[in-house]
């Protein structure tokens, strides 16, 4: 069966789950192989079995952690080319997009980003994207080379496909640093009990009506009772109430949860560009005539501060 | 310092846009402008030559006759000097042809430091920078919010899902930066008249040397099957709080299993 290289996000060996989702797509083109750089690959080797990895490719060097996405290119380029794999996937983030560009680049390969979904074609994998602010649906592939392929977060669930995986290290030559952007210093940012917003199933964002970075605890209280991650709009991220690693928008975060609940945003392009493809909607807005409720698959006309509180009591009556 | 400052001019991002019916951006059907990702990286150029009086600044674009307008918006400004590199071979290019192109140009116009914006604003890749540090074989100090050139080395802090970054490269370098990395100018009337006086030279793909078969659609390595709009979601029940919003809401996510 064709080999898939599939690149692994991880931290401290511990494997994001969109590496668990592009496992499941692989798995539709031919046998993933995970490529692990860094130290810890024992630890995540189990994880990437468990979702149908047969190799685990592992690059453990120092330039991993001391230069930026060169390294990544430098190990995937060579295992291509030494195992000549009919695609190779990778997370649609700033690392995994610009590691996707340069490995094409030298592959004299095509390359396709942002998917959010990919079927096997005839010749080669068919993927689909969005553009223009999620109003276009756009189906493509590759025609030169090994298609290099970037895919966005819950572009599929993950689906279990155990098996044991072999391990194989890798001696990569790195290329010269000279060329390279070198990492002063890593600050991994602080985890809290919520999901992750790229990841999540479920997200609850404020915006403008909010009025107030204080304000905020009454959407992490919905947040909270639903699981969710908490997003904020531009305007709430400008005005300082909410960081800017949560801002959901054409330049912040595109997300594509199950529910995506937007409270006192009004909905302006930049930001539906980020939050269009979610599965269902739903909008509290004081302004009946804010372009969200377009999208609405339900929505209040109300005071976020009267609705999102009696919402929370109702949730926790009923599941009392 | 030598600062190429790479700007596309591109479909009007809040208006409606469209693709033709052989998948490419329709680019009559709504009027173009300076993309608004690329305004950030005029603005960091322009700071740096503040504080450096030797900075000259260049701005380099690929397109149409039109993308001239996107150099006169940045011109405007401010800077120095601007190139279009126009070719009706380069329509159809994708981020290698077009990233082939511009590397040809700046090695042409020579260069201390490339700035971009993170992405287009139409194509959404956020690519290209990567593409030309590959293949100028510099450094590439990409996706930064916060940016300083001191020492011929470049300094950038950049967001990452999970961590902050601090990144540095050694000059010359391809940097790109964010919305965040401090809003962009408004012309001033002074500036856009002055605009109108600066250089401003068109290239073709022969100047650099460039085949037409590496560039546009005979060069282009993906293929468009369909682009199709999707269909406007269906309209939702939208209902005025009348006291009891917060309780009809419940209802429905949990109709829906999600609480």
């Amino acid at each position: 069966m064709a080999e898939i290289l599939v690149l692994v996000d991880h931290t401290d060996g511990v494997v994001r789950k969109p590496t668990l989702e592009l496992l499941t797509l692989a798995r539709r083109l031919g046998e993933p192989s995970a490529v692990f750089l860094g130290r810890d690959a024992d630890s995540a080797t189990e994880a990437l079995g468990r979702y149908g990895a047969h190799k685990v490719y592992v690059v453990d060097a120092p330039e991993v952690d001391e230069l930026l996405v060169t390294p990544a290119v430098d190990a995937l380029t060579q295992i291509a080319e030494n195992t000549g794999p009919a695609a190779i996937l990778l997370p649609s983030n700033p690392d995994g997009k610009e590691t996707a560009a340069r490995v094409a680049l030298r592959l004299e390969s095509g390359l396709i980003t942002d998917a959010v979904d990919i079927v096997a074609g005839e010749g080669d994998p068919v993927t689909e994207q969005s553009a223009f602010a999620a109003t276009y649906q756009v189906t493509a592939h590759v025609t030169r080379g090994i298609p290099v392929i970037t895919v966005k977060p819950n572009a599929a669930a993950p689906k279990p496909a155990p098996v044991t995986p072999e391990t194989e290290k890798w001696d990569v030559t790195f290329g010269p640093a000279s060329a390279a952007a070198k990492v002063l210093s890593r600050s991994p940012r602080e985890r809290g009990d919520r999901p992750e917003l790229t990841e999540a199933d479920v997200v609850v964002s404020g915006g403008r009506g909010v009025n107030g970075a204080e304000n905020f605890a009454v959407i992490e209280r919905v947040a909270d009772t639903l699981g969710a991650a908490v997003g904020a709009s531009r305007a709430a991220v400008d005005a300082g109430w909410y960081p800017h690693s949560h801002q959901v928008g054409q330049t912040g975060t595109q997300v594509s949860p199950q529910l995506y609940l937007a409270a006192g945003i009004s909905g302006a392009i930049q930001h539906r560009a980020g939050m269009q493809t979610s599965k269902t909607i739903v909008a509290v807005n004081k302004d009946q005539d804010a372009p969200i409720f377009e999208l609405a698959d339900y929505g209040v006309v109300g005071d976020l501060f009267q609705v999102l509180p009696q919402l929370v009591e109702e949730i926790e009556r009923r599941r009392s | 310092m030598k600062i190429v400052v790479c700007v596309k001019h591109v479909p009007d991002a809040t208006a409606d846009r469209t693709f033709t019916e052989e998948g490419r951006t329709d680019r009559e059907s709504v009027d173009s402008l300076l993309s608004e990702l690329d305004e950030y990286a005029v603005e960091q150029a322009l700071r740096i030559a503040e504080s450096d009086v030797d900075a000259e600044i260049s701005y380099l674009t690929v397109g149409p006759d039109d993308a001239k307008d996107a150099l006169r918006k940045a011109l405007a400004m401010g800077g120095d000097s601007a190139t279009h590199v126009s070719d009706e071979d380069i329509e159809g290019s994708d981020a290698f042809g077009t990233s082939l192109v511009l590397a040809r140009a700046i090695e042409r116009l020579g260069f201390d430091l490339v700035l971009c914006g993170m992405a287009s604003t139409d194509g959404t890749m956020g690519v290209v920078p990567a593409l030309l540090a590959e293949r100028l074989g510099v450094p590439a100090v990409t996706h930064v919010e916060e940016l300083t050139v001191e020492d011929g080395t470049v300094t950038g802090r950049r967001e990452g899902d999970s961590a902050t970054v601090r990144v540095q490269g050694a000059l010359p370098a391809v940097v790109s930066v964010t919305d965040r990395s401090g809003d962009a100018r408004y012309p001033s009337f002074k500036g856009i008249m002055a605009a109108k006086k600066k250089p401003l030279e068109t290239l073709d793909l022969a100047d650099l040397g460039i085949d037409a078969g590496q560039v546009g659609r005979a060069g282009a390595r993906s293929a468009v099957d369909s682009a199709t709009r999707r269909p406007p979601r269906s309209k939702g029940e939208i209902v005025a709080d009348d006291g009891s919003g917060g309780v009809g809401l419940a209802a429905f996510l949990t109709a829906k299993k999600f609480a």
